[in-house]
């Protein structure tokens, strides 16, 4: 299972660089689909269906939204040539990200190998989850029950996102 | 769009909102819940959006409703979870209700009433997001 998540994670890897890329915005946004629908299959593989469905289902709506906004906007990449601060800014970012990865190795050496952790509060959670909360669906009754007020922040959270998103888009204002 | 976008449109469209109400209604159940079905539903409207253009829906009034549905639904999630104050003890997201029997369809409690509304709220806001990005443009001052 191991090499089958190592496949796909390189599929995921090209559909990124190509999106970087590509010279038409329509192929980078296809190229994004890549990457998202390829984190479904590792979903799947993991055993994980609630996520595979929420998944497949939010990045099909992205990749729409994404597409008809494209088709009426400009296709082509607005594309510029490095100059001097351009290529201070580029290796200024290598250097951030040589001293991250350097405290990423460090931490993740103290780590649990994926899978086996050690976890108390998820053993409570898996032990009971069933008769504590009289939901068959284990994820379900995690979320809205042990961790109701994760659910209650991030419903909260996406209703600010479009309060946001109607603040900034909307062109005209009300009579 | 073509006839057959339409034709096709109008064939699928129910469906997958029927689709969409079944994810959510049997989230304590089955894999999904509140934010998958509210996505599939917001996705049926999307789809008929696309198809038949935006002045099929009277989109001009269904915006300033979608907002009130979104809003109205967070404020219901928030008052069911203040609910437990008045039943039971003092705990905040207390599950009051009768658990019944793990499997049934009517069962634990208050987990599908916050599967309901979750999905209101989120089916909503994905619209809302859609109808910002792709219908502003049109109603705007050229």
């Amino acid at each position: 299972m191991e090499l089958a998540i190592s496949i796909v994670t390189g599929f995921m890897i090209l559909g990124a660089l190509y999106a970087i890329h590509a010279k038409d915005l329509l192929s980078a946004v296809i190229a994004c689909g890549i990457v998202g629908y390829s984190l479904v299959i590792c979903f799947l593989l993991l055993r994980a269906p609630d996520l595979a469905i929420v998944q497949i289902v939010v990045d099909t709506i992205t990749l729409i939204i994404m597409v008809a906004v494209v088709i009426n906007s400009s296709r082509e990449e607005s594309y510029s040539r490095f100059d001097t601060q351009g290529y201070i800014t580029a290796a200024t970012g290598i250097l951030i990200i040589g001293i991250l990865l350097y405290f990423f190795i460090i931490s993740i050496q103290s780590l649990d190998v994926l899978g086996k952790s050690s976890l108390r509060m998820a053993k409570y959670y898996i032990e009971g989850a069933a008769q504590k909360t009289g939901s068959a669906n284990l994820v379900t009754g995690v979320v809205f029950d042990f961790r109701g007020y994760d659910t209650m922040g991030e419903a909260v959270v996406l209703v600010t996102a479009v309060l946001g998103v109607l603040t900034i888009l909307r062109l005209k204002g009300k009579k | 769009m073509t006839i057959i976008v339409k034709k096709t449109t109008q064939l699928i469209a129910g469906m997958v909102f029927m689709y969409g109400i079944y994810v959510i209604v049997h989230g304590h159940l089955t894999p999904g819940g509140g934010f998958a079905g509210g996505v599939v539903i917001a996705g049926s409207f999307i789809l008929v959006t696309l198809a038949y253009g935006g002045d099929f829906l009277k989109l001009v009034r269904e915006e300033s409703g979608t907002t009130i549905v979104e809003s109205f639904a967070t404020i219901l999630v928030i008052m069911i979870a203040v609910s437990g104050f008045l039943f039971g003890t003092k705990i905040f997201f207390n599950n009051f209700l009768p658990k019944g029997i793990v499997g049934h369809l009517v069962s634990a409690g208050v987990l599908p009433l916050y599967n309901i509304f979750v999905g209101t709220e989120v089916a909503a806001s994905i619209f809302i997001i859609f109808l910002s990005l792709i219908i502003f443009k049109e109603e705007s001052p050229k």
